[in-house]
């Protein structure tokens, strides 16, 4: 199966976007190269820029392998791109407000009910709740695959805690310096600016009842999650306190921060930490990671929670096969960016269809994430796929599952030069009283030749991503 | 505005820090004594674990006082939470919970001292590159410091992280000098011996001032300039008073900012009152010991004190 490259395909030569990059990559000396590659790592390791990896102990520092070569995007094709997202990011919150409210799309049959109140990713704490502004799901990143030239789908919503931003920030940085020169000969969309347009985006979502700017915070598990170091940076680079569950308690009806002069109240919570471990009294009593009674305090509208608690509901896998039916529902437009097509396994149907072509298919759990527990069947061993088999039967309406589409490559440098490598496109997307997407987002491409998963837990990389001003 | 818990991994950092490099230097002392006197190494390498108060825990795992042990316990034993890599790894844990507090330069000097001590430190260290181990240790330490003065904001972060420096600091020279005040003391000959004379080298270098204290005093080692040189002089960086002159300040840095005094203040004004007010004599008047012991009571109380009043947990 050729996938289609988006820098060399075999039937048209050079693509448009790269011919300015192709022109300046044919003058370089390749040891050059081959030297810039390994600056870029001592970058990333010295400012710390690390990932852990659950269940890896000698890893516990590992770096995400980051690749030279840019990934590469028209303005039209980002304008496209854009239109999608913004239509899908509307249809997913007011989805979400209908669920917790009216429930309108329940009545009308289009989704159905059990799939939502069987779902551990729905809150009833949640019903007739309206957070401040009415937004739900403040970031999101929207995971996009393309197959051909005209041809994109969206893979996944995360519109719980997407993560991996500030990898597109740091990629960019890394580029920056390593290739000053490209900058000056190619216009490319600046990203930088995405931890002040996050910032006033949550400034934009405050409490009504907030005097004055309101005190904003990140809320991070602590320094030994995997994503720490992505807390710490937008922390730092919004100037605002990156705050652990310790640190906070409900005084007088408001969070507050212990700080050196006392307590502080907070208006905006960025937290980075799961549902279930927000609030003790009202989920998961054993969580030492979030505040006891910020669920009182959330109902009673004195603080924003972003995102807001029970939006796993709208990224849920099972959910994301009747995206097309949300969309058209609350937007009265058919989706601009398509769905992959896919058989929810609970239906006795697919699951008879899945069963029997289980070693051309990519199957997931629906609550799964981080390419955790996935069977990719043209890739997997007859054994490999016999097992997962009986795991699916067991339980199918655990699964869903998709064609193995043929995801497009973008070439990175390998020692022996140019090779293709299958990519993904992760661009963020903020929510407040507009929708603003940062041109690029997280490029993931799977190194290893062949390899259709992208997850940096799964040993994917990353590439700089690029949105020309043209 | 600081988070409590910030502050307190600003404190700590620093502390660590310190007694990463605290750890080299009393090696580095040991060593040169075990050099001149081969007669009670063993002896002396027992001072050099008492200073660093880690005596107990090394008893628990060897029998022998040879330089050979006592450098890899102080250096690079992990299961010794006060050894130079123990330390550099809470300094760095520390450094990446309070990462928003630091500026760039000043993580990434910790990081990169991490790294280089992991590195360096992986594998037993072979008596002849003791030396350059030791030197390279204070290196890292001496680029943290310099990217930490040079790029930090000198606000309540700056204040926090001095804290710790010098409440590990004044502990550090108060141990020291009270594991051998017995040297110190006044005997009937007033002449040292060659044994002396070697035994007060090694305090004045274990704080790395066996070449300044020549610039301030006589050539001769006196015992009373030695602990004047330590305990009571304002310019020499390691000195009790020094350290006060400093916690004091930031203290007050605090309070003003804040516009509110607590027991700290109170305690480390204490402090530096009587320092200011005493003579060696004095001291030794009192008891050099009883001195010292206070001391390093006072100082833990007020680095409790801190932690209490800016509300550290």
């Amino acid at each position: 199966m050729a996938a289609f490259d988006e820098m060399l395909p075999e039937v048209s030569g050079l693509r448009r976007p790269y011919s300015a990059y192709d022109r300046w990559l044919k003058e370089q000396d390749p040891a050059r190269l081959t030297e810039k590659m390994q600056d870029a790592e001592r970058v990333f390791r010295k400012t710390g820029i690390t990932f852990a990896v659950y269940g890896e102990q000698e890893a516990s520092e590992r770096l995400i392998p980051f690749d030279i070569v840019p990934r590469i995007i028209s303005g039209n094709e980002w304008r496209r791109l854009t239109q999608g997202i913004e239509q899908r990011v509307q249809a997913l919150n007011a989805f979400l407000d209908d669920i917790y409210h009216r429930q309108e799309i329940l009545r009308a049959g289009r989704v159905p009910s059990e799939l939502i109140a069987r779902n551990e990713a729905f809150l009833p704490e949640m019903i007739g709740v309206r957070p401040p502004a009415g937004v739900y799901t403040h970031i999101i990143g929207v995971d996009i695959v393309r197959i051909s030239e005209d041809e994109f789908y969206v893979l996944e919503d995360n519109a719980r805690t997407p993560s991996g931003v500030s990898y597109m920030l740091e990629n960019r940085e890394t580029m920056m310096q390593l290739f000053p020169e490209l900058f000056q000969k190619i216009k490319v969309r600046p990203v930088e600016n995405y931890p002040q347009l996050l910032r006033q985006s949550l400034a934009a979502v405050r409490p009504q009842s907030t005097k004055g700017a309101p005190t904003i915070a990140v809320l991070t598990p602590g320094s030994f999650n995997s994503a720490y170091f992505e807390h710490a940076f937008l922390a730092d680079q919004m100037g605002v306190q990156l705050v652990e569950g310790q640190d906070l308690r409900v005084v007088d009806g408001h969070v507050a921060m212990r700080t050196t002069e006392g307590y502080k109240q907070i208006d905006v919570l960025y937290r980075r930490v799961d549902d279930s471990y927000l609030d003790p009294l009202t989920f998961r009593p054993d969580s030492a990671l979030g505040v006891p009674g910020i669920m009182d305090v959330y109902r009673a509208g004195n603080i924003t929670i972003a995102n807001a608690p029970g939006t796993g509901i709208a990224d849920d896998k099972a959910i994301y096969s009747y995206m097309p039916e949300i969309i058209e529902f609350y937007t009265g437009r058919k989706a601009i960016l398509g769905n992959i097509p896919t058989w929810r396994c609970s239906e006795p149907d697919s699951l008879k269809y899945v069963l029997e072509h289980i070693d051309e298919l990519v199957i997931k759990e629906v609550h799964g994430s981080g390419g955790y527990g996935m069977l990719v069947g043209p890739a997997a061993t007859k054994k490999e796929c016999e097992t997962f088999a009986k795991k699916l039967a067991a339980k199918p309406s655990n699964y869903i599952a998709q064609p193995t589409l043929a995801l497009s490559t973008c070439p990175i440098l390998t020692e022996k030069g140019l090779a293709p490598r299958h990519v993904d496109l992760r661009p963020y997307v903020l929510v407040s009283d507009r929708i603003q997407i940062v041109p690029g987002g997280l490029t993931r491409v799977a190194l290893k030749e062949g390899s259709l998963v992208v997850n940096s837990s799964q040993g994917g990389g990353t590439k700089d991503t690029w949105v020309l001003d043209d | 505005m600081l988070l409590g818990r910030t502050a307190n991994g600003l404190y700590w950092m620093n502390r660590y820090i310190e007694r990463a490099e605290n750890m080299a230097r009393l090696v580095d002392a040991g060593l040169r004594m075990a050099l001149t006197r081969t007669q009670s190494a063993s002896e002396e390498w027992n001072s050099v674990l008492l200073s660093a108060g880690s005596d107990v825990t090394f008893s628990q795992k060897y029998s022998d006082y040879t330089a050979a042990n006592v450098a890899d316990f102080l250096l690079r034993d992990t299961s010794n939470p006060s050894s130079t890599m123990s330390s550099i790894e809470t300094a760095r844990n520390n450094a990446r919970m309070v990462r928003t507090a630091l500026t760039r330069e000043t993580w990434e000097s910790i990081n990169e001292a991490w790294m280089a001590l992991k590195r360096m430190l992986a594998r037993p260290i072979d008596e002849r590159d003791l030396p350059s181990v030791l030197d390279a240790i204070k290196r890292e330490t001496a680029l943290i410091r310099g990217s930490f003065y040079g790029t930090m904001l000198r606000n309540e972060i700056f204040d926090f992280s001095q804290l710790g420096t010098y409440v590990e600091r004044a502990d550090n020279t108060a141990r020291i000098l009270d594991v051998k005040y017995y040297v110190l003391l006044p005997s009937i000959s007033w002449v040292g011996s060659t044994l002396d004379n070697y035994q007060w080298e090694s305090i004045l270098r274990s704080v790395s001032a066996h070449r300044s204290y020549r610039w301030v005093y006589d050539a001769d080692y006196k015992p009373t300039n030695i602990a004047d040189y330590l305990i009571l002089n304002v310019r020499m960086p390691r000195s009790l008073t020094f350290c006060y002159r400093f916690l004091s300040e930031h203290l007050k840095f605090l309070g003003d900012d804040y516009g509110e005094r607590h027991a700290c203040h109170a305690t480390a004004e204490k402090t530096q009152t009587m320092l200011r007010a005493g003579s060696i004599k004095d001291i030794f008047d009192t008891g050099l010991h009883e001195f010292l012991a206070k001391f390093i009571r006072d100082n833990t109380k007020l680095g409790d004190e801190i932690a209490q009043d800016y509300r550290f947990n």
